[in-house]
């Protein structure tokens, strides 16, 4: 990635010996000779910056999902969709890939690439399982007469999930991204602590996802 | 000045090539100055487009040959016609709140100091930051051809883009082109628009606060960070939760307006002689409420005004204890200050809509917590007072500017107090006053925090001084006129003079308001021609400026430390350290009247705090 041309590649390089103990800025970071932290070595960032994107993300949905209370309150034109069946696979696909996830994230940590590899793998299959599932949710409905602009209901049902679906789609390019990543940089020391960390962070969002799905499956189908 | 001399052997050079170091640039200062030229050209764009709406409202019904010749069917004859007045005001809005106040401030100043000020080398994501400013970029174009594609696919010149206002109220702005000219296309490129902006300042805000979590240099403890740097984090914070609201309700309005969905269009309308459901034009809309356009745009809007107006009051803090040679009066509290700004406003965006309708209930404690920003507000500005008690100020411009912030925020703030009474705000809602208080304390002390920021960061950046005597020229005139610009606006709305309206010729109350309508149109006409000082001086001292050396205002922070312009890792490799507090000025015992955060110094004691400080 080109992000890391320009910034503290040294600092990285000189904090890879103290054990890739992760430490914050100024506070439980490894202690210098001279008494002074040293700066964080970069791998960090990826974590924090995935928390503050899926703050962000949270307030989207939080706005969605207050239009839709409101919105369900201020008229009576509201038609509650029968759930399509096929949301429970969705459901089921969903939280297995969780799991598959936290799999991956721990068979790094414990060193074993192929394992990794595999798990990786097997998530991303899940969640493009998830997407199908998805779009066959929106064939059903569609054939059912249901569209975007049927009733209210319905358009935040459309806008929900193919909001949703986006940011899963995101996670899955991310996946692919860490796959492709296997096949480099996986003797280099260097490489390690980034790649936990890119792996951390893909798996924060993918379990953010996995919640944000359940949430909206449940706004959708208990408050109607 | 006292750089700690680690070995210098970690030195990043610039990339060669014109494109990667100019255009594509990952360097957070090349960032930081293509969002100021950004920011350079909008205002441009903005302040004509005020100047348009005061010929029309002081000459009402005068030919301006130009107009008629730029704007045959807006201007026809070369006067112009309500709708050209609303697109005006329209775009006059989203220009300066969109791509001035946000993009200045905070992708501006803030994206060129921030990393430096906290002795990192970059930002911690440089290709989102490249991204960031591109991406706005692009927002900024778009809204252009929201200017020039009014009407349709063809150029139109019967508006300068939708004529809704900077706050795209619905139903009008869910319409589409039955609700007026400039309402189509052009309102779907301003929505389209200020969707990309929202995801290129995500990606900015982003970006400052893991970098500010994470790339802090050796001892910079969050205590010992300059106050804009706190002002550029709360910024951040409260863009990165404000912007997804504005996003989400953006794409409900596209899906209203393309997709046939009737989120905020409520059923029965009448438009324009077309009835909903009836005409091919018009398609059926049910049930839906503009109430919730207007929660989710000033959920959004009202941290808007702070994301504009925080990093003036950072950068004036820094700016008054560099040139009052004292430290920050209550550092600490300005810091808690500043975080309960930033919170309160997440709470308080009822304070536009009281005469929407709602409970009087939700009025009042929308009221009771607006009144409430009063206290940080007033924590701040005693503590700029404090700072300056009994100083021997340095009257550069920069700190002319800073405490004509300092004097332009309590002024604007003052009528607050009246517009955040749900009773008050009643009768004057969308009155002059309103236009009168919201100019001074967001405009106009935000873009004099901006200035300040200018004037005191350009010899670091350039390494030259702007022209003092012009600088001074600029502030005194531009003090002045904004005061003659906006104070009469108060007395308009008391009489009630409403806003927006593009002529009063029929309201015979208003009648004798006119002197004052002239005498402000007037002093904004001098005001903008001043201006046009300001980017003489900006872009002549660049290349003429007196030279500048490292530190030439003997200020304290790490920005400093460098040397200026800074080179491309900003400390050429050696990572500063941190010993001390950001603004340590007139430290007793110390051999200068100022120690920089590099300074060890250990055997003088800590001088930051303020009270009880000697002179």
């Amino acid at each position: 990635m080109a992000a890391m041309v320009t910034s503290t590649k040294t600092v990285t390089k000189k904090t890879v010996g103290s054990g890739g103990k992760l430490s914050g800025p100024n506070g439980n970071g490894s202690k210098r000779r001279d008494g002074f932290l040293e700066p964080d070595p970069r791998a960090n960032r990826y974590r924090i910056g995935m928390w503050v994107a899926l703050a962000s993300i949270l307030m989207m949905f939080t706005a969605l999902s207050s239009a839709y209370v409101v919105r369900a309150a201020s008229s009576n034109d509201w038609v509650p969709l029968t759930m399509p069946r096929v949301l429970l696979l969705s459901t089921a696909l969903i939280l297995i890939s969780s799991i598959t996830m936290a799999a991956a994230r721990r068979k790094l940590r414990a060193g074993l690439e192929s394992a990794y590899k595999q798990f990786l793998l097997a998530t991303a299959l899940l969640g493009f399982g998830f997407l199908f599932s998805q779009l066959f949710a929106w064939k059903q409905l569609t054939r059912q007469g249901v569209f975007l602009t049927s009733n209210p209901h319905s358009s935040f049902f459309y806008l929900l999930t193919a909001t949703h679906g986006l940011h899963l789609l995101g996670g899955l390019l991310a996946l692919l991204f860490l796959l492709a990543r296997t096949g480099w940089q996986t003797e280099k020391a260097s490489g390690i602590a980034t790649r936990q960390a890119a792996a951390d962070a893909v798996t924060i969002y993918w379990h953010f996802m996995d919640a944000l799905w359940i949430y909206l499956f449940l706004l959708l189908f208990l408050w109607r | 000045m006292s750089v700690e001399t680690h070995e210098a052997v970690h030195r990043h050079e610039p990339p060669k090539g014109f494109i990667r170091k100019y255009i594509f640039s990952l360097d957070h200062k090349v960032i930081g100055i293509q969002y100021i030229m950004l920011a350079l050209a909008a205002v441009v764009v903005g302040m004509l487009m005020s100047l348009l709406m005061r010929l029309n409202l002081s000459w009402p019904g005068t030919n301006w040959p130009i107009l008629g010749t730029l704007f045959p069917t807006g201007a026809p004859g070369g006067v112009m016609n309500p709708e050209f007045y609303l697109s005006l005001v329209t775009m006059h809005g989203t220009m300066m709140v969109f791509f001035v106040l946000t993009t200045a401030p905070q992708g501006g100043f803030g994206n060129y100091f921030l990393p430096i000020q906290i002795g990192a080398e970059d930002m911690a994501f440089p290709v989102l930051n490249m991204m960031s400013f591109w991406i706005t970029f692009v927002g900024f174009v778009v809204l252009l051809s929201a200017i020039i594609f009014a009407g349709g696919w063809t150029p139109s010149t019967a508006t300068v883009g939708p004529i809704g206002g900077w706050t795209g109220y619905a139903p009008l702005s869910a319409l589409g082109q039955i609700a007026g000219p400039g309402q189509g296309m052009g309102m779907n490129l301003w929505i389209i628009s200020i969707a990309i902006f929202c995801v290129g300042s995500l990606l900015g805000a982003l970006n400052f606060i893991t970098t500010l979590l994470n790339m802090r240099t050796r001892g910079m403890s969050l205590m010992r960070m300059p106050l804009t740097c706190w002002a550029w984090f709360t910024t951040a914070v409260l863009a990165l939760l404000s912007f997804p609201v504005l996003l989400g309700g953006g794409i409900l309005l596209l899906l209203d307006r393309l997709a046939g969905t009737s989120f905020f269009i409520p059923g029965g309308l009448y438009v324009n002689g077309l009835l909903s459901g009836v005409d091919a034009r018009f398609p059926l809309h049910t049930g839906g409420s503009p109430i919730l356009w207007q929660h989710l745009f000033w959920f959004f809007g009202h941290p808007e005004v702070y994301i504009a107006i925080l990093p003036g009051m950072g950068a004036t803090s820094h700016i008054l204890a560099t040139f009052a040679r004292k430290p920050v009066f209550g550092y600490r509290a300005m810091v808690f200050a500043i975080f309960a700004i930033g919170l309160l406003g997440f709470f308080v965006w009822g304070h536009h809509m009281f005469i929407s309708g709602m409970s009087p209930y939700s009025a009042v404690a929308f009221s009771i917590l607006t009144l409430s920003i009063g206290v940080p507000s007033a924590v701040k500005t005693f503590n700029w007072l404090g700072t300056l008690w009994g100083a021997r100020i340095r009257f550069t411009t920069p700190m002319l500017f800073a405490l004509g912030f300092v004097s332009l925020f309590v002024a604007g703030g003052i009528s607050g107090l009246l517009l955040g009474q749900s009773s008050l705000d009643l009768p004057l809602h969308d009155t002059y006053i309103v236009l009168g208080h919201f100019h001074l304390v967001m405009g106009v002390a935000s873009i004099f925090g901006m200035f300040a920021a200018t004037y005191f960061w350009f010899p670091k950046m350039f390494g030259r001084f702007m022209s003092e005597s012009l600088g001074k020229v600029h502030f005194w005139i531009t003090f002045v006129g904004v005061y003659c610009i906006f104070i009469p606006m108060h007395v308009m709305g008391l009489v009630g003079m409403p806003r927006r309206y593009s002529s009063f010729g029929e309201y015979e109350f208003l009648k004798s308001l006119h002197p004052l309508v002239l005498f402000v149109s007037i002093a904004a006409i001098i005001t903008i021609a001043v201006q046009f000082v300001f980017y003489f001086n900006l872009f002549w001292s660049i290349f003429r400026g007196k030279k500048a050396n490292d530190n030439p205002w003997e200020a304290t922070t790490l920005e400093w430390n460098t040397t200026s312009p800074p080179p491309h890792d900003n400390f050429a490799g050696v990572i500063p350290t941190v010993y001390r507090g950001p603004y340590e000025f007139a430290v007793p015992g110390a051999p200068n009247d100022f120690m920089m955060q590099t300074d060890s110094g250990a055997e003088v004691t800590s001088g930051n705090g303020g009270n009880g400080h000697k002179h």
